[in-house]
This record gives C-alpha cells, structure tokens and sequence, in this order.
C-alpha cells in the first residue's frame, strides 16, 4: 500500500515538476535569444505577467485554450515592442526600461484584475491532457512526462528548434553576431536594429506564451503577481545555460522539482517552511558556481545600444 | 556606464558668465526634471480614466498625502530613509560596474539581524551603544552575504548579474526561514520578530515623526558621492568600472577593490534593511519585502549615479509611493496603481533624458 502511495506521489510530483518547469524554460529560452542578440531583458518578468493575464482573458472570454496561448503571447510580444522601440531603436538603458516595464505591468495587471475579476475569481476548467499512447503506459514516468497539454510537447520541441537555428542557420549566426560585434555584422550588410528586434519580439512572444500557460494550465487562473519571479529565473538559466538551449531545459527542470516539491510538501503537511525547499535550487546552483565558477561566455556587447558610427 | 561628466561642469563654473549659465542650466533641469513627470501624470491619468477613476482627485490625493500635509510629508521624508541607503550602495557598485541586483536580499538579511538584535542589545547595554552594534552586524551580515559573488566575479570572472539575483532569491527566502524558524517571538501568534520597543527606535527629529534616519541616509549618499568624485579611492573604483583592463594595467588591484565595491555596496543595502526596522517598523513580520531596491536601481540610472540627483529621484519615489498609498484607500483603487504611477514616470524620464541628449547633439553639430 505504501509502495502504491509512494509511486503514485512520486508520478504527481515530477508531472507538477514539468507543470512547473514549462514557463521557466519558455521564459530562459526567450531571454537566451535577447542575450545572444546583445539585449539584457530585464522587463522578462512583465512579459510573462502580460502573457498571463491575457492568455488568461483570450481563454476565459473564447472558451478556447488555444486561442488564449495565441492572445499571451500577442501580450508578452506587445511589451515587447515596447521595449524593442526604447531599448533597440532609440537605445535607451535596458536596465531602467527592463525594470520600469515589469514594474508597471506587475502593476497594470493586478489593477485590471482587481476591476475585472477580484469579485468572482473564475477557473479554467482543466486542460485537456494529450496522451502519448505507449509511453505513457510505463509505470511513474509515463504519467508524469507523457500525459501534458500539447503546448508541452511543443515546447520542449522547440528547444531542438532554437539549437538547429543558433547553429545551423543565417539567423542564428546574425543573432550571435548581433550580440558579439554588431559593428561586423552592420558591414556585412545586415541591418543590426532589425535583428535584435527580431530576437525582442520572439522573446516576448515566448514569455507571453510561458505566462499565458501558467494561468491557463499550471493554476486555471489569474492572480496579481502570479508569476512570482518566474521571469528572474529565466534570466538566471539563460544566463547558466551559456547560448545553449538544452541546458534551459534541464535548469527549468531542477527549479521544476523544487518548485513541485514545495507545493508537495504543503500538501503532505509536512512542517518545513516552504522557504527552505525554495532555496535548494539556488543553493545547488550556486555551490556548482563555486565548484566549477567558469567565466560565464556572455556575448560582449550585452546591453550596450547599437549605434552606427559610435565609438 | 562611463566616467561621468562632473569635471566639464565644475570647469563651466569657473568661466566668467558662470553665474547665469549654471542658473539657466539649474532651470533647463529642473525643466525636464518636471516636464516629463507631468507627461506622465496625464498618460497615468488617461489609464485612471479608462478604468473610471477621477485622475484629478487622485492626483490631488497624491499631492496633498505625499507632499502638503504635515503628517504625510513627514511620512515621505521618513520613507526617503532605506532608499537613501539603497541607492548610495548602488551608486558606489554602478559606478564601478557592478552590476548589484541583489540589494532585495542584502537589504531582508541587514532587516532580520538588526530586528534580532535590537530587542537584546538594549536590554544589556546603552541605547546607543546598542544601536550602533545592531547596525553593525547587519552591514557585516549583509557584506558576508555579497562575499560570495564578489568572490567569484573578482577571482572567477563569473557574472555577478547571475549570482546576486540568485543571492537574492537565496537572501528573501533565508530571512523568512529566520523569522520563521530561528527569531520568532515566542509571545505573537504570527510568525515576527520580537517587537523594539518605540522609546529604544531610532529617536525622531525634532517635535515631528520623521526617523533620524533620514539624515544618516542623506549623510551616507553625499559622503558616498563625494567618496566617488572627490577621492583617489573613487577614482580608482570609476576606472575599474570604465575599464577592468585598463585598470591591471595601470596597476590596481582589481580583485581587491571588486570585493571592496561588493562589500560597500552590499553593507549599505544592510544598513538600509537596519534603518527601516530600528527607524519605523520595529520588527519584521514573515514574507515581508517590500522590493524597494526594483524601484532604486532605475531611479539610480536616471540620476546617472549623481548622488544629489539621486536624492532628488528617491523623494520623488516617496511622494509617489506614499501619496499613492493613501489615493488608493481614499479612492477605492487598489495600490497597484502606484507601481503602473512610477513606471511610466521612470519610461517619460527616460525618454526625456534621449531627446534632450539628442537636441544638444543636432545643436552642437
């Protein structure tokens, strides 16, 4: 009976483990595609709220899931625009920017939910799960990775997406240049403004979309500041991972366990403050930076505006 | 992030028209100083109209809470304590190119170990005495709490953005642990720290309720500008910050004064959480943060690390804060509104500083 227990409370806590980690690795790998182009995206964090809080609106208001992920991250990519147009064109500091926008949508977004649902608080109905025939049959592991919402699929996909289109591709090779010299690449006759707006945008689309499923799937709901620092997070694992999207995914996976853990643990009723479990994540991280503390491989024009002709 | 252009100006000062150039230069500050505040006013209040709020009785709120009347000046003023020491620690740090983001836990950890203390210390010793040593370990705790990643950014090149943000989340969590777990007062049913006694807080000025704190902060951040512009130590930090390169090769010891700027900074941010627990709260309750340093950093930027601009940016985000506080209950607008308030203030500014920079440009060319 307990063998039982314990199999299927370990299934729940690693299926609460990818729940948890989705968002995180949307949002790390967004941010990876800023970094790489050589913009410092502090305003991540405003992008996800915004992509929560529509995702939430497009799903409660159309009654479509999907079109709830499309409006997210519409949303995250609005801000994005924002951004893109103080940070990129006219080159203000993408710190003040970054920090001001993720304050005042923290802000927007808890106003709007206060005017529109704080009376009701409505749900989501759960979210359809697509099972994987077969897979999904092993014992633990086949409930907790292989029984997901599509978009999870999707998005781990899409992080074999990104690796093929930083190594493989024209692109890529302009967003690494774009971050790394982006004097090289306005010679080479590609327009450096038009690729780090490229990498802005998509990283507000994906943090939009990393929100709008942590409202819709992880919680059924909106909530002021629901994404609780999720946004930091990314640009901690963007920043780890050093230009490589695999390990995005398995940093959003650790800070998944942990997260899904916490949460396990309220439920079991065990009386540990939860503060102690959030800590591991960090703690391990950083004793590996101790350990192994190599110089982290950023791309050298990081948040230094691009203008032509400047020295 | 570059040396700034403190010497050009006092250089004008020394020409003969001095006096009505540095006043029309007073003015066209002061000018796009104010000018975008009001843009902003009227861009915030247009979103106060959409969602059906009268912008002008807000702002009128705003005014008279968090500027014209007594009781809610001396609330700014007090408010204007932490931040002062908040962003005289980011001023040294950004001046040397550091990037400290982790003021949030510095400033929790410096909060929890002064509340802590506090309540023991004055048992046992002179008021000011004990004070003094409450202060003292939460600048100690705060800078062992940046030894990490100063460490690593002198000795291992590893970014500090990444590490103090972790430091950070790491430093929000511990001081709940703290409260929780280890200082606890044994006689509230909510998890606080024991409570100081109003009679052993920081005294208060005069017959009114602003914290003496507010002149250690004025005194921490013009000592910290000065230190910064007028000193061969500050030189040295703004030429790490110019250029960690340059710097080996002029022969400074980088490693040393990156852990330097690391543990200012960082004892700063700690002296900030001690001000506003001795000064005002008294204790700290469980999950209490109240993220001042996300609102800092930018205001720090826009005063371009200038510790008198600074002082300016940081009443400005009192008035705000505490003015919006009291809008909102008046009005029945949750203070959120407050964060959208200051943000838009912080993207106008912005804004303003780049026009303003270009104009000069097309003029000079």
């Amino acid at each position: 009976m307990t063998g039982l227990f314990s199999a299927v409370f370990l299934s729940a806590l690693l299926f609460g483990a990818v729940t948890a980690a989705i968002p995180l690795l949307l949002a790390g790998l967004g941010e990876q595609m800023s970094e790489k182009a050589g913009v410092l995206n502090i305003g991540i964090e405003g992008m996800l709220l915004a992509g929560a809080y529509l995702g939430f609106v497009g799903a409660f208001y159309s009654g479509s899931l999907w079109l709830g992920f499309v409006t997210g991250a519409a949303g995250g990519a609005a801000v994005a625009l924002i951004m893109a147009l103080l940070c990129v064109r006219i080159g203000l500091n993408q710190i003040v920017i970054g920090i001001a926008l993720t304050l005042g949508l923290e802000g927007l977004t808890a106003l709007l939910h206060h005017f529109q649902f704080s009376r009701s608080y409505p749900r989501l109905p759960a979210a359809d799960a697509t099972v994987i025939p077969l897979l999904s049959d092993i014992p633990v592991i086949g409930p907790a990775f292989f029984k997901h919402h599509l978009i999870v699929y999707l998005a781990v996909a899409l992080v074999f997406g990104m690796g093929y289109l930083y190594r493989r591709t024209q692109l890529g090779l302009n967003l690494q240049a774009a971050g790394d010299k982006p004097a090289a690449l306005d010679v080479a006759g590609i327009d450096v403004i038009k690729t780090r707006t490229i990498a802005v945008l998509t990283t507000g689309a994906l943090a939009g979309l990393g929100g709008a499923y942590l409202a819709n799937v992880g919680a059924g709901l909106f909530i002021p500041f629901i994404t609780n620092g999720a946004g930091f997070l990314g640009i901690v694992l963007a920043m780890l991972a050093r230009g490589r999207p695999v390990w995005v995914l398995f940093g959003a996976l650790l800070f998944g366990v942990c997260l899904s853990l916490t949460t396990a643990m309220q439920v079991a009723g065990i009386n540990i403050p939860t503060d102690v479990i959030q800590m591991l994540p960090f703690l391990a991280v950083m004793i590996m930076l101790v350990l192994f503390g190599r110089r982290a491989s950023l791309p050298a024009a990081l948040g230094i505006p691009y203008e032509r002709g400047a020295r | 992030m570059s040396i700034d252009t403190a010497p050009t100006v006092s250089a004008t000062a020394l020409d003969a028209t001095s006096g009505a150039a540095t006043r029309r230069d007073i003015l066209h500050r002061l000018l796009m100083t104010l000018g975008p505040i009001l843009a902003a006013l009227v861009i915030a209040g247009c979103i106060l109209l959409a969602v059906g709020v009268d912008p002008l009785a807000y702002y009128g709120y705003v005014l008279e809470k968090g500027l014209f009347s007594p009781l809610g000046i001396q609330q700014t003023l007090t408010r204007m304590a932490p931040l002062l020491f908040l962003a005289a620690g980011l001023i040294v740090a950004f001046r040397a190119g550091m990037w400290n983001l982790g003021g949030d836990g510095q400033f929790l950890l410096g909060a929890v170990t002064a509340a802590a203390s506090a309540p023991v210390f004055v048992q046992i010793m002179p008021f000011w005495l004990a004070l003094t040593c409450s202060f003292l370990i939460a600048v100690v705790v705060a800078m062992i709490w940046s030894l990490v990643p100063a460490l690593l950014r002198a000795y291992q090149g590893v970014n500090e953005i990444i590490t103090t943000l972790m430091m950070t989340f790491l430093g929000t969590s511990l001081a709940n642990v703290l409260v929780k777990l280890v200082f606890r007062d044994p006689g509230t049913t909510v998890p606080q720290t024991r409570t100081l006694p109003v009679e052993d807080r920081l005294p208060r000025l005069f017959d009114t309720t602003i914290t003496s704190g507010l002149l250690l902060g004025l005194a921490a951040i013009i000592i910290v500008h000065l230190v910064m512009t007028r000193t061969a130590f500050g030189l040295k930090l703004r030429i790490v910050g110019a250029n960690p390169r340059a710097a080996v090769h002029a022969g400074l010891g980088v490693p040393g004064l990156t852990t330097a700027v690391f543990a200012i900074s960082a004892g700063l941010a700690g002296l900030a959480g001690a001000v506003d627990i001795i000064g005002v709260q008294g204790n700290v309750r469980a999950d209490w943060n109240p993220a001042y340093g996300l609102a800092v950093i930018p205001a720090v930027f826009l005063a371009r690390m200038n510790g008198f601009a600074a002082i300016g940016f940081v009443f400005l985000l009192s008035v705000l804060s505490i003015g919006g506080e009291s809008a909102a209950r008046r009005l029945g607008v949750p203070n959120h509104f407050t964060l959208v308030l200051v943000s838009i203030v912080l993207i106008v500014l912005a804004l303003a500083e780049y026009v303003d920079h270009r104009y000069n440009q097309s003029r000079k060319a």
